[in-house]
């Protein structure tokens, strides 16, 4: 705003050069497309449109590993989660924002000091239960460690703290019980936040490694990731059929990143500030 | 039971049902994060190995740790993830933010094009460097090269280059978030300081490092602590990129990739939760002398 004209060339400059350097950063995923639409023997030319796009590829990535299946656990596992996340987190959120009660200070303290513990320290325990309780090989195993997050508690409690007692008060006037209130008045007035925490949730169980790594051995019930590194054996060579794996891993989330994208920039401006 | 129901204040109540609410998250907390804790620093002071039977060795694992070349290789490793991670992302992030937040025209598109490697799944992307960096024909890196007139350069296949080679990604992948926490701080700085400051005759320079840099110290705080507790917890790109191997000859080898192998390749979880106690001793120390070297100046 300020001295627009003075600045102008300067203004173009940088605004070439960022755009320069976002062409860079989404270089690798272009090039990943051109490849999984690539014949093989296509693969060595660093073009960046294929002379005959093709869809072989995928076509092949689905019949000869267990891709498909890979895809649809990581949607299972990830909805389950969030699903979970959304719930727990929220309410407990809700419960540490709006309730008075003694002990609650101490909740609060004990579940913001798990943001302390590195999971790398939690999955042998994890491990050792998963085994006890035969765990190891289902999707509970993957899942139960990550069913409720202290950073979704907190973001959730900010949230609730900002929403006006009279309104939850209107709502036990009109004979809602306190799950109605939370449920049925609480939760609609965060729908922002609760779609930001969603999002993160699903990403960050979609993009999950190590502890599926370590809780999966049945190929049948790999993740996506898990799956995608196993790809070493097989696709050794294949360039064109990797890039194709990792094109069907990618594609979604920037799918939900396009559709999604004020949300998603916003959430984590919040979550990061909050926080 | 409904006199009594009604002989409770409403704060009582109240209590009953923020209990009832919180009851199986009080259940969850403590059985999957709690106790596995105290779990992982009780067993390491044991030799526990997942079959046999669990026997108290004392500071045994610990004192096996600080003889271990192979531990001091890989925490030399990961303070170099850390040590070139953080300064690069960190000025690369700030110095992209600080000219995005002036760009009013496209500047939605700019920030998705810097922000999209952020979303994607490690291991895919792993992938995709790795083809990358394959010898020419293959690699697109090494056809450049060639293509300028400069010899080829191994990558992953050189116990020098590996391990910057791994990073890349990594930092092409984490500043995405660090500039979308950068421009909302530099958004909530309010216009008028830099108004002020033009009215005085301050350059940019002196804007910046007078009024932009000290007020964003929060913001900076905050991503060098996130950025280098990640840097420090690396793993999947590591494993995605050397077949779980952390090579060559361990030059990759963080210190989550030697927990890993310990636990799972050779069943030693004592030894393997020692390694855990010390990574947790290092993300807290690490946390908070720079929250505290940041906040005091």
């Amino acid at each position: 705003m300020i001295g627009i004209r003075k600045t102008a060339p300067g203004h173009i400059a940088a605004w070439t050069l960022l755009l320069l350097g976002g062409i860079v950063m989404v270089m690798p995923f272009v090039f990943m497309l051109a490849a999984s639409f690539k014949y093989n023997n296509e693969i060595y030319e660093l073009s960046l449109l294929p002379h005959e796009p093709t869809l072989d590829n995928y076509r092949r990535l689905f019949e000869r590993s267990g891709f498909l299946r890979w895809f649809g656990n990581s949607l299972l596992i990830g909805t389950l989660t969030t699903a979970s996340v959304l719930f727990f987190d929220s309410l407990v959120g809700y419960t540490l924002a709006k309730f008075r009660f003694r002990g609650r200070y101490l909740v609060f303290v004990a579940i913001l000091s798990t943001l302390m513990i590195p999971t790398e320290m939690l999955v042998l325990p994890w491990y050792s239960m998963a085994r006890t309780f035969g765990w190891l090989d289902t999707y509970w195993g993957v899942a139960f460690p990550g069913l409720m997050t202290g950073f979704g508690t907190f973001l959730m409690k900010q949230f609730f703290e900002g929403v006006p007692d009279d309104l939850l008060d209107a709502g036990r006037l009109d004979g809602l019980n306190e799950f109605q209130v939370w449920w049925q008045v609480a939760m609609p007035l965060v729908a922002p936040a609760l779609s930001a925490l969603a999002i993160f949730t699903f990403l960050g169980n979609w993009t999950a490694f190590l502890w599926p790594l370590i809780v999966i051995t049945d190929r049948n019930l790999y993740t996506l990731p898990v799956g995608l590194a196993s790809f070493s054996g097989e696709f050794q060579t294949e360039w064109e059929m990797v890039m194709t794996g990792a094109s069907v891993a990618t594609i979604p989330t920037i799918l939900v990143f396009l559709l999604l994208q004020r949300y998603i920039i916003r959430g984590i401006a919040m979550a990061g500030l909050k926080a | 039971m409904i006199g009594r129901s009604q002989d409770l204040t409403i704060a009582q109540k109240r209590a009953i049902w923020a209990w009832a609410f919180l009851s199986m998250p009080v259940v969850f907390y403590v059985t999957i994060r709690f106790y596995p804790a105290a779990q992982a620093f009780g067993a390491s002071f044991t030799n526990w190995n997942i079959v046999g039977r669990m026997e108290f060795i004392g500071l045994a694992n610990y004192s096996r740790l600080l003889q271990d070349p192979a531990f001091w290789k890989v925490i030399g490793n990961t303070f170099a993830y850390l040590g070139l991670g953080v300064p690069i992302s960190m000025l690369a992030s700030f110095v992209i933010a600080y000219f995005l937040d002036r760009v009013r025209f496209g500047h939605g598109l700019l920030r998705a094009l810097y922000f999209i490697p952020h979303l994607t799944t490690a291991v895919a992307m792993a992938w995709v460097w790795r083809w990358f960096y394959q010898p020419a024909p293959v690699g697109a890196f090494n056809v450049w090269l060639v293509g300028l007139g400069f010899p080829q350069v191994a990558f992953l296949r050189s116990t020098t280059h590996a391990l910057p080679a791994v990073l890349a990604p990594a930092i092409w992948a984490g500043i995405g978030f660090q500039i979308v926490i950068f421009l909302a701080g530099l958004k909530a700085i309010p216009r008028t300081y830099y108004e002020a400051a033009t009215i005085d005759g301050a350059g940019a320079w002196r804007v910046l490092f007078e009024i932009t840099l000290p007020l964003l110290r929060p913001t900076i705080v905050f991503l060098v602590v996130t950025s280098s507790i990640a840097y420090l917890r690396i793993f999947d790109y590591v494993y995605a990129m050397t077949n779980g191997q952390g090579g060559p000859l361990d030059s990759t080898k963080p210190l989550v990739l030697k927990i890993f192998e310990t636990a799972f390749a050779h069943f030693e979880m004592g030894y393997a939760a020692t390694q855990t106690v010390v990574l947790f001793a290092i993300l807290l120390v690490i946390s908070r002398m720079q929250i505290r070297l940041l906040r005091s100046r």
